[in-house]
């Protein structure tokens, strides 16, 4: 079975349907680009995956043992986060703070694990460091690193590029290949849609049409609108 | 010198002054503890929006004589705090439009009440003592103390055995949620604190000045520290000091407790702003 497998889903909220008849499958190791207009759901479709948001019909079913915490996440910014006082290895730390139920304090393999992650992303040497004087490409990775203590299967990335200046934006993107090629599958929002070709393995694209299919198919489709 | 102290250790030997300093510096704690995230997440009013709802709330329970107003304002207030804090950003009404509209409601219905139907002689003493605290601090019993050192470890215990999760929902609520935190839960359970620490402190402050307890000590700490355990840290420290302080002056100058503390708090407050604006050099 796929690890997420799902079925004319509906989206919206209070009441209100942004999209429909969204049906796509995720297997192990795939890399979504979902691509689309402002409005036209993609961030409602992440946070409905995550369960944030219920959905309005169809179903999305997990499988290959992707249990209700194996999926990390990484959201826009939000503005009360610019003047938050928290150092980076506090922020890593707190991709935990499900994992960890009823007891108070993390354990021993949970920080190895948040150093690790801090390691995998090249930002160990500035975990005391504070996070609102850091860069934004530097504040992407630092939540990104969360992102992976809370996923041990799949990642859902919102714009992990927006507001980075190109060359932050292209360390992230092979940040993000990189973790894809170690096995970490990923489900990214994205506005850019030439770099989506470049690393998608699939597209996903909300909008009055919507398409899912490999990345090679979709350049297809856009040559064919093209020479229309 | 020996003078000051020996006037210190005279007012000490009664017991309601040091009922006053025992539930004030726990007060004190409560209330920065709360302070950090409640300032993080944009609800830095909610201090002053639910002392308002106490008040009205004390309004209605001196009208109906209630011998323990407790029953009444205690409630009250706690439903309004959940329903507040809650909502977060999805309500129809925006947060803080609900919270103005909430608290000068109260207020204007409480005070109205309190005119209308009060029994006693001296209204406006009633009413400027429930919202300066002038004197209340000093007429607690016995069982007020206790009842203060019980609900101020309880809510010590809370923040020390959730404070991964308060640090993650404070940071970010969405994520959080994600990551199988049940952020609802929290939400809930910090809007009932909140309005239990701000009942005991109107006993302290009065409810026009609670927001000094909420806000000084939190972004004092923020001045001066990066990350947030050291920031919770230096609040409380810097919070039961500064009550403590407030409520020494008090007595010896004979001024209203609640504005002296509110006003050390504010003192404390510059002179962490200027640390930080030397060290900023």
């Amino acid at each position: 079975m796929s690890l997420l497998e799902v079925e004319n889903l509906a989206l919206g909220y209070e009441g209100r349907t942004v999209a429909e008849g969204i049906s796509f499958k995720v297997e192990s190791g795939d890399y979504l680009c979902v691509v689309g207009e402002n409005g036209s759901g993609k961030s409602t479709l992440i946070k409905t995956l995550l369960g944030l948001n219920s959905p309005i019909s169809g179903s999305i079913k997990r499988g290959n043992g992707l249990g209700k915490r194996g999926i990390g996440y990484l959201p826009q910014q939000t503005v009360h986060q610019r003047d938050f006082p928290a150092s980076v290895k506090e922020i890593v730390m707190s991709g935990f703070a499900g994992a960890v139920g009823f007891r108070p304090f993390f354990s021993a393999a949970q920080k190895s694990a948040a150093f690790d992650n801090m390691q995998k992303l090249g930002i160990e040497n500035i975990a005391g460091r504070c996070y609102r004087e850091l860069s934004g490409g530097q504040q992407q990775r630092v939540l990104l690193a969360r992102a992976l203590c809370a996923a041990d299967k799949m990642l859902l990335l919102d714009e992990p590029v927006s507001g980075l200046d190109p060359n932050a934006a292209e360390e992230m993107y092979s940040v993000i290949e990189r973790l894809n090629k170690d096995g970490m599958t990923i489900i990214m929002i994205s506005h850019d849609i030439a770099a989506a070709l470049r690393y998608a393995t699939h597209i996903l694209s909300l909008g009055e049409e919507i398409f899912f299919g490999t990345a090679g198919q979709y350049r297809e489709k856009m040559l064919e609108a093209a020479e229309r | 010198m020996t003078e000051l102290f020996s006037k210190i250790s005279l007012y000490f030997s009664y017991p309601f002054v040091r009922y006053a300093m025992i539930a004030g510096v726990l007060i004190a704690l409560c209330s920065s503890l709360l302070g950090v995230t409640l300032v993080l997440r944009r609800f830095s009013f909610i201090g002053d929006g639910l002392s308002h709802v106490a008040f009205g709330a004390v309004a209605v329970a001196t009208v109906t004589g209630i011998t323990n107003q407790m029953l009444i304002v205690l409630p009250i207030t706690v439903v309004s705090a959940v329903l507040l804090l809650r909502t977060g950003g999805r309500a129809k009404v925006r947060g803080d439009a609900a919270m103005a509209m909430l608290s000068v409601g109260a207020m204007a219905a409480g005070y109205l009440i309190m005119n209308v139907f009060s029994a006693s002689a001296n209204v406006s003493g009633d009413v400027c003592s429930t919202l300066f605290g002038s004197s209340l601090i000093l007429t607690l019993s016995g069982s007020d103390v206790t009842l203060c050192i019980i609900l101020s470890a309880v809510v010590t215990a809370v923040f020390l055995l959730f404070y991964n999760k308060i640090f993650a929902v404070t940071f970010d609520e969405d994520f959080a949620r994600s990551a199988g935190v049940r952020a609802g839960a929290y939400n809930t359970l910090t809007a009932v604190i909140t309005a239990v620490v701000i009942v005991l402190a109107m006993k302290l402050v009065g409810s026009l000045l609670i927001s000094a307890l909420v806000v000084f000590p939190a972004l004092s700490a923020m001045c001066l520290f990066k990350s947030f355990k050291p920031v919770i840290i230096f609040s409380a420290a810097l919070s039961v000091i500064c009550a403590a302080a407030g409520i020494i002056i008090s007595v010896i100058i004979s001024t209203p407790v609640g504005a002296t503390v509110a006003v050390t708090d504010m003192a404390a407050f510059g002179i962490c702003r200027l640390i930080s604006a030397v060290k900023g050099r």
